[in-house]
């Protein structure tokens, strides 16, 4: 395993978006939680997703105690773990993906207990075997990075980081250390599936971490519509859509909480109208 | 972590770990925030003048010190060590929990923070929280898991008395985790003018410090109070320990006193034994990440947080604060647990012998005294830090005697 090199060693995320940039447009990111509402209709959304517009994949990480989401990845993690998800099981996922789609990049997302109770070592190679990516793990701030970051990107998984309103000038710079693939940035303060930042405010923001970074930014948190997608396209290199995605899986559940029959078809449907949006954006 | 070895007392280090345990985990919004908060509490701590209006208040608001009473029924009765009761439940509110509240929201007001948030389990956080929210005229926002509003209702009555809203966590298992995982998810979101008064020695750094050294009054006091009673240091001193912060309190000051034993009682809840069935973090959970820091935790195979339980809604959390899980690996300090039945013996006990009507969370660590001291000479100190008073409790601890109010 190579130590020194910070990019990753599938390279499916930098290859991405360099596709995305000779093609004139910005990239939709979509987030579904793994195991959500069970393994079978997780995975079949999933092999769906890249045929719907998906251009890269978040696969959420169930956590029971998810402090920086919404009510609705709240409840989906739930669903998930009250269907006996967890890493194995996640991990399983991936490599399903994987089976049938070796090129749109994949990025777990989620809290750090559930890899630091696995192993980080164990974790990183199942990971990386399994055909990861990337990791955004949201309670791992730069002042973490011996935990994770480091050992990821010696291990050649990209390590996503995100940047917030709060995160200033004086501070961007060491959240950008260590960051690769690309930056999330989150578009308010607030939780996932809240309030939307307006076109103006996000435009200062990106053009800010631009100032910083060469790496593509995606912007997430908020982003409900195709028509926000699209406004948030004209000004990112991509937008993250994971709560209204998650919301339309809550809303075709029958009455016990089982899939009902249309779910998938559903959800690829959104995703579609999302990638429309996205698509459109700059023409 | 480069601690000297000559002391205890020397935690956290730069980066707010106590040995592995401690750090800050959390989501970057919440990073400038916290390091804020760090800049403006060491500068606080530093002001002469920041101490003179803590202490104005600690003296006419709440009514420090609080008295170290020698209980001398509750000791005839048990037969051995002589046991003193530091007397916390006498505070204004009832808990120690206040002496945290008044440090911070002095603190929030230095800040220019103009808005208070806190989580509470068994409400006593929460109604000290809104208590110094409304002698100062700050809005006040508390976040109680659904389950704790159900078996608190007194207190959330008196928070809203005292002008707060109460805000139910309904998430998981809709406990003190879920109302502080509410509270974060509130902080994230009102960055600009709010303050976060955490409760327990637990949470990211700097908060197992700062709320550590507020605490440390209990133990200050209990130091001067003994040797001028006895003339000497206690030899055993015991707290009940959920996230820890009345034990730290108490603790702290004695740590680097070689001959002073220290024990923190866990609520055992349905026993040890009993899957799920307890909140006993350090005997019966291991070291995670969860609301900030590392430290021991309640949780399963695959890292997800268990609910635990105990009687007591003020001991039932699946975390503890990062020192105590440093000084559990270190040996400094004993930790033991205490059953619910255990606890609801004890709080007759103390309520027949003593007059005094415990906190079912103080009435672990009197359960543990009370098998701990037969054993023990007459001439040992046992100092027991009576955390809270059990007016809350007494509709909790009627039903399970089977007595219909």
């Amino acid at each position: 395993m190579s130590v020194s090199s910070t990019a990753s060693a599938s390279g499916r995320i930098d290859r991405r978006f360099a596709a995305l940039k000779a093609e004139g447009r910005a990239g939709l990111v979509t987030f579904v939680m793994a195991g959500d509402p069970d393994h079978d209709t997780a995975l079949a959304i999933l092999k769906g997703l890249p045929a719907a517009g998906a251009d890269l994949i978040e696969l959420g990480m169930p956590f029971t105690d998810p402090m920086a989401d919404g009510p609705a990845i709240q409840a989906a993690g739930l669903r998930a773990l009250g269907q006996g998800a967890g890493m194995v099981s996640t991990l399983d996922l991936v490599r399903g993906f994987r089976r049938g789609d070796a090129e749109t990049p994949m990025v777990l997302m989620g809290y750090y207990n559930p890899i630091y109770s696995y192993g980080v070592d164990r974790f990183l190679a199942d990971a990386r075997a399994a055909g990861v990516d990337g990791l955004i793990i949201v309670d791992l701030p730069p002042e973490e990075d011996a935990e994770l970051c480091l050992p990821a990107l010696a291990a050649g998984v990209n390590f996503v980081r995100l940047t917030t309103p709060t995160t200033d000038d004086a501070r961007l710079p060491a959240v950008l250390t260590n960051t690769s693939g690309f930056v999330y940035y989150v578009s308010i303060t607030g939780i996932t599936g809240a309030a939307s930042a307006s076109a103006a405010t996000i435009q200062a923001a990106v053009d800010r971490l631009r100032r910083h970074t060469s790496l593509p930014v995606a912007v997430g948190f908020g982003i409900n519509t195709p028509e926000q997608a699209a406004s948030v396209a004209r000004i990112g290199d991509a937008a993250v859509v994971g709560s209204a995605i998650v919301r339309q899986i809550e809303r075709n559940l029958d009455a016990d909480g089982r899939p009902g029959p249309g779910l998938v078809d559903a959800v690829l449907g959104f995703v579609r109208s999302l990638a429309a949006g996205v698509r459109n954006a700059r023409k | 972590m480069t601690q000297p070895l000559n002391t205890f007392r020397s935690g956290p280090d730069e980066r707010g770990h106590f040995g592995i345990y401690g750090g800050r985990y959390v989501a970057e919004t919440l990073m400038p925030l916290l390091l804020e908060l760090e800049k403006a509490y060491a500068a606080a701590k530093a002001d002469p003048a920041f101490h003179a209006e803590l202490q104005g208040y600690l003296t006419q608001y709440v009514g420090r010190p609080s008295p170290l009473y020698f209980a001398e029924r509750l000791t005839r009765e048990l037969g051995g060590a002589k046991i003193y009761l530091k007397r916390e439940e006498l505070n204004h509110t009832g808990a120690h929990k206040i002496n945290n509240c008044m440090g911070q929201i002095l603190l929030a007001r230095r800040m220019g923070k103009t808005r208070i948030i806190a989580e509470t389990g068994a409400g006593q956080h929460g109604v000290a929280t809104a208590t110094v929210a409304a002698l100062f005229g700050l809005p006040c926002t508390i976040y109680m898991g659904e389950v704790d509003i159900e078996r608190q209702a007194p207190n959330v009555f008196r928070m809203k008395l005292l002008g707060a809203e109460v805000k139910p966590a309904t998430s998981g298992s809709r406990t003190l985790k879920d109302a502080m995982n509410e509270a974060l998810r509130d902080w994230v979101t009102n960055v600009e003018d709010t303050f976060y008064i955490i409760g327990t020695v637990a949470g990211p750094h700097p908060y197992p410090a700062l709320v550590r050294d507020f605490q440390c009054v209990i133990g200050d006091e209990t130091r001067k109070q003994i040797l001028e009673a006895e003339g000497r240091l206690p030899d055993i001193l015991m707290a009940c320990v959920g996230g820890g912060s009345n034990a730290m309190g108490m603790f702290h000051p004695f740590l680097d006193d070689p001959d002073v034993r220290m024990v923190g009682v866990e609520a055992a809840g349905h026993g040890l034994d009993v899957p799920n069935g307890h909140a006993a973090s350090l005997t019966g959970g291991r070291p995670g990440v969860l609301h900030g820091n590392r430290t021991y935790l309640l949780q399963d195979q695959d890292g997800q947080i268990l609910e635990g339980h105990s009687i007591s809604a003020g001991l039932d959390y699946p975390g503890i604060g990062p020192e105590h899980s440093w000084l559990r690996d270190v040996g400094r300090v004993e930790y033991v647990s205490a059953t619910d039945r255990e606890a609801l013996d004890a709080f007759q006990l103390c309520a027949r012998t003593e007059g005094i009507i415990p906190a079912l969370e103080s009435s672990h660590a009197i359960a543990v005294a009370a098998r701990m001291a037969p054993t023990l000479s007459k001439d040992t100190l046992l100092v027991l830090n009576l955390s809270g008073r059990g007016d809350k409790d007494i509709f909790t601890v009627a039903k399970h005697l089977g007595v219909t109010m």
